[in-house]
């Protein structure tokens, strides 16, 4: 429902529920919160990470709906009743690294790891709809995202990993 | 940065967004994927007082088959022409022309009408529409009715970044004519970068007779000009095409494009790059229009099916997950 555009401020706040990580979540904020600051600010999730905010970098990358998204582009309020992923969601309950993350550690796809959020979540729905990609499929999934530590390399090899781990152990 | 302050409105109909739109005139801006609009936000180089949000207007998210062209409703991500078969099928050109915007994940969240609307001379979809002398329908709320217009692509660009839009009128649908039988296509582009903005490119179409003959042809640049510039390719293909007559059509191309110096590239370069690209794409448009390679047309029932398909399921992202 629209607000009546000439009672309506600026600072009024909306009440946005979302559903993270399977976990249904709320906050009261101002239309112009961008969903990756909801996510670190108002919901305490600092896992994802705030590079450019401006959709160049991929560090903010979520899950929307299963989709790959950048919050840093994305009004929380525009996603009031989404289902997101973020990458807390990705270890298990007891905090116990899922494939994904297993591999980026056991080939070094990761150095100072501000950017490893957004390859995580890109390489997880990569595999979720495709499991056995080949090297430009990845490329092509994880090239709009930047890393200014691996040259890219050792992230690609991890994703071909985390194709081979999620295969030995699906989750 | 952090975007300014804004009233955020989400109107549930196109009445009610119009009537908004009518209201609040130039201190509103429509917003439907944001992959545009949200950067300038956050640069401040826009600080409109208010968003109106379309996502949650139904029946916007209509895409299928009509009149010889296929219609994108104005809530359709660039990522869902790219995923149904029907749209591969009755306009391979718009697909593949979509394939080269940004990256997936930008493509998850923009829309097609957006992308028209937002008029980047840089953007492949301008150049797409203008080429195929599409158009858009536009809708606004005026003297008390709602009131709706056809614009052609023609008609709809005016410079960078500005449409012929009035501040009232929200895109409803795009329309892009689906191509002629014996017609082939192709697009090419070259950047620094996979993803970004293109240096130069180029959408055309070329179209042969019985015996193979090109008998007209038309190209569409982007980032050649502050608008898509179409060009008649007709005169240079002098029966042959591609091959011997390629050197009349760079030169066709080269004396029709005025593109100016800027950091990426200089005028003369993209001159350049814009003619060779046109060469590489008449070769491959046109043995796609010998080969008869482009995919016949679909059936209307398949088509109309697809359009009559509930509009909720494929709002909803989730659904197909």
């Amino acid at each position: 429902m629209s607000p009546n555009p000439r009672t309506s401020s600026p600072a009024d706040l909306h009440e946005v529920v979302v559903t993270v990580n399977g976990v249904t979540r709320s906050a009261r904020v101002p239309a112009r919160r961008l969903l990756s600051d909801m996510l670190r600010h108002d919901l305490r999730l600092t896992g994802t990470h705030v590079g450019c905010e401006h959709g160049v970098c991929g560090a903010c990358t979520v899950l929307l709906e299963g989709e790959p998204i950048r919050s840093c582009l994305t009004f929380a309020v525009m996603v009031d009743g989404a289902r997101i992923t973020t990458v807390e969601g990705l270890a298990g309950p007891d905090g116990e690294l899922g494939p994904v993350q297993r591999a980026f550690r056991e080939c070094h796809g990761l150095q100072c790891g501000f950017c490893t959020p957004g390859f995580l979540l890109l390489t997880t729905e990569l595999l979720s709809r495709s499991p056995e990609p080949a090297d430009d499929e990845i490329v092509d999934a994880l090239g709009g995202n930047l890393c200014r530590c691996t040259g890219y390399v050792n992230i690609v090899r991890s994703v071909r990993r985390a194709a081979e781990l999620a295969r030995e152990q699906p989750s | 940065m952090k975007p300014p302050p804004f009233v955020y409105h989400r109107p549930a109909s196109v009445e009610e967004a119009t009537r908004l739109l009518a209201e609040l005139r130039d201190e509103a801006k429509i917003v439907a994927g944001g992959q545009s609009l949200v950067p300038l936000l956050n640069f401040r180089l826009a600080a409109p007082a208010h968003l109106v949000d379309i996502n949650g207007i139904t029946g916007l998210d209509r895409l299928g088959w009509a009149d010889g062209a296929v219609e994108v409703g104005a809530t359709v991500r660039h990522s869902r022409l790219l995923r149904e078969r029907e749209v591969a099928a009755a306009h391979p050109l718009l697909v593949e022309a979509t394939g080269w915007i940004a990256h997936p994940v930008i493509r998850n969240r923009g829309t097609v009408c957006g992308s028209l609307a937002h008029a980047d001379p840089a953007a492949e979809l301008p150049a797409v529409l203008a080429l195929l002398d599409g158009g858009v329908e536009a809708v606004s709320w005026r003297g008390g009715s709602q009131a709706s217009r056809r614009v052609p692509a023609a008609e709809l660009f005016a410079g960078p970044l500005q449409t012929t839009l009035e501040v009232d009128e929200l895109v409803v649908a795009a329309y892009f004519p689906t191509l002629a039988a014996g017609t082939g296509w192709a697009v090419e582009e070259l950047a620094r970068r996979h993803g970004d903005y293109a240096l130069a490119g180029i959408v055309l179409t070329v179209t042969v007779d019985g015996e193979g003959k090109p008998t007209s042809g038309r190209a569409a640049y982007l980032s050649c000009a502050p608008t898509p510039v179409v060009v008649d390719i007709g005169p240079a293909l002098g029966g042959g095409g591609g091959g011997a007559g390629s050197a009349t059509v760079y030169d066709l191309v080269a004396s029709s494009l005025d593109p100016t110096d800027d950091i990426h590239a200089t005028a003369v370069y993209r001159r350049h790059l814009a003619a060779t690209l046109t060469v590489r794409a008449l070769d491959r448009a046109l043995s796609r229009a010998r080969t008869g390679t482009q995919p016949p047309q679909p059936e209307l029932a398949a088509v109309s099916d697809a359009m009559a398909a509930p509009t909720a399921a494929s709002s909803d992202g989730g659904a197909e997950r």
